[in-house]
């Protein structure tokens, strides 16, 4: 049974990782809460289930709603956050509030406001190891995150435009002086947040095999959680975050009513904010980023 | 005038409480996404008084709007540890714990929602709203508001200068609370049903957007804000299920447009009378 509960939490924080993973790219390097990451998700969502339906292969319609994502936060971050980046934090983030209010009110008139089924034969077999029983689909969510956190990790830390975007999250002025341009490298953290909120609502709609267009409040509000919990300026915070907090959830449902929930996640994370602002992974205090 | 119009009416002036509350937060640089929770407490807390113990209402909002500026002050004390986005997120789960506690709350109900309450006029709501707006215009003409401003624009310097700042940012959180506490008490016995639902993160994001939009640096701002938060979806009602999708477009618009919303200082000053230099 406990085993079985941290089989089905660790699913779930695979999907909070990867989208407190997104709004962490655009937090730690920009400062900036892009609130419309919750309706990418669930765009990203849809977009995969639409190639499902389709009758492609899962790895495509992943791929689809990993680009169908980031191409609307390209649109985001040209409108909703360039012509702000100098105003204070509130501007941007109901800019992008506004970006959510839209995306979520187009879901809502294509693909209607019921849930999308997802028909049982995708992805069906269930795997028996001893008193824990891992569903097919289970595994191919814990699979692709692995799969996508390594692929970020290669991005941020391996490639030159990885190493631009630390250098902005460092000093965004000091960046510029020594040539990185600040236009480009925002554009790819939009562009990687919004594929890694797409791939997100991908693997969270092959897992509950439904979708609706109002999933990406909460959930999206929860990888807030998540990210806060992790650190937001160590982006890499939330791979033990991600799995922490959504153990704690199915632990909290199974044991103490799933009524309480919310509760417990989000006064884990104000506990976070009070005591160590810099996140369980941060280092010392001084390490915070200037943000505000 | 058709009760259609009077609930809309209703509606502005109970946004426009709501917004006030986060206005006044604002004054102090703090920005807070979890007004909502107190405006929670004060609808709960109002409703139990009124339908439980059974006194008069306006007895009821006083008390509540006493009980949730207490609870103000005590959220307002670790919210200094904290600065802009960091406690916008902190203040984003408060909001959410409070909308929780009242899910679990069985004996108010818990997620059935609570009901029993009596209606009220719409002129009580605007007695409240205006006697509400009227104290904070006044308050904007005096020594503590010009205090509130300098914690907001450098409160280290306001510090080096020997102001108090921790009273000036707890107490504005405390007097925030008590106003949206207000509004919840008002809008309780306006819908006379209330559910945890009520009071979500989205409502919490209207009260800032009714404040952003109106403009956040002068109080009637939050007037505009509410009316226009109000009465621009029913305007929109020809556009049938996009008129969400307009709304949110006319809300980028207008923040590339004018960001520091549609008030503003220098717009007073254009048209106020000419006074001597």
């Amino acid at each position: 049974m406990l085993l079985q509960q941290l089989v089905n939490g660790l699913t779930l924080g695979a999907v909070y990782t990867l989208i407190a993973l997104s709004f962490s790219l655009v937090m730690g390097i920009l400062g900036v809460l892009n609130l419309a990451i919750a309706e990418l998700f669930m765009l990203g969502g849809y977009f995969g289930f639409a190639a499902i339906m389709a009758g492609l292969p899962l790895p495509v319609a992943l791929l689809a709603g990993m680009s169908g994502a980031a191409l609307v936060a390209v649109v985001i971050e040209k409108i909703g956050y360039q012509p702000f980046r100098d105003a204070p934090v509130v501007t941007p983030m109901l800019s992008t509030l506004g970006f959510s209010i839209i995306l979520q009110n187009v879901a809502t008139n294509v693909w209607g406001s019921d849930p999308l089924q997802l028909s049982d034969e995708v992805l069906a077999g269930r795997f028996t190891l001893g008193p824990v029983s891992v569903s097919a689909m289970q595994l191919t969510v814990l699979g692709a995150t692995a799969v996508l956190v390594a692929l970020l990790a290669f991005v941020v830390q391996r490639t030159s435009t990885g190493r631009a975007l630390r250098a902005v999250a460092e000093n965004r002025d000091v960046a510029r002086l020594l040539g990185v341009s600040a236009g480009r490298v925002t554009l790819m953290a939009f562009m990687l947040s919004g594929a890694l909120a797409g791939s997100a609502g991908v693997l969270i709609g092959l897992h509950y095999a439904a979708i609706t267009p109002y999933i990406g409040v909460e959930i999206g509000l929860k990888a807030i959680a998540v990210m806060v919990v992790g650190g937001t300026t160590r982006i890499w915070g939330a791979l033990i975050a991600g799995p922490l907090i959504g153990v704690a959830e199915v632990m909290t449902i199974a044991y103490g009513g799933s009524q309480i929930r919310d509760f417990v996640v989000y006064g884990f994370m104000i506990a976070i904010l009070l005591l160590r602002p810099q996140g369980i992974l941060g280092g010392t205090r001084s390490d915070q980023g200037q943000r505000v | 005038m058709s009760t259609y119009c009077a609930g809309l009416l209703a509606d502005v002036g109970i946004l426009l409480l709501g917004a006030l509350s986060v206005y006044i937060t604002l004054a102090t640089g703090q920005l807070s996404l979890g007004n909502a929770g107190f405006m929670g407490i004060g609808a709960y807390l109002t409703s139990y008084l009124t339908v439980t113990v059974g006194i008069p209402l306006t007895p009821a909002l006083v008390i509540a709007a006493v009980a949730a500026g207490i609870v103000g002050l005590i959220v307002g004390f670790p919210a200094l540890r904290l600065k802009g986005i960091y406690l916008a997120m902190a203040t984003l789960g408060f909001g959410e714990m409070v909308r929780s506690f009242f899910l679990n709350l069985d004996a108010m109900g818990g997620s059935g929602g609570f009901h029993g309450m009596h209606h009220i006029s719409n002129d009580y709501i605007w007695s409240w709203a205006a006697a509400i707006l009227l104290l904070v215009m006044i308050l904007e003409h005096s020594q503590i508001w010009l205090e509130m401003r300098a914690v907001c624009h450098d409160d280290t310097a306001a510090g080096l200068v020997g102001l108090n700042t921790t009273t000036i940012k707890v107490g504005a959180f405390g007097f925030a609370a008590a106003v949206a506490a207000i509004a919840g008490g008002l809008f309780a016995h306006h819908h006379v049903y209330i559910e945890p639902g009520n009071f979500n993160f989205e409502r919490s994001i209207d009260f800032v957007l009714a404040v952003i939009l109106g403009g956040s640096t002068v109080g009637p701002g939050a007037l505009v804000g509410a009316l226009l938060l109000v009465l621009l979806p029913e305007y929109l009602r020809f556009l049938a299920e996009w008129r969400f999708a307009a709304f949110g477009t006319l809300l980028i618009a207008m923040l590339l447009v004018r960001r520091q919303g549609i008030l503003d200082r220098s717009l007073f000053r254009a048209f106020a009378l000419r006074r001597p230099a």
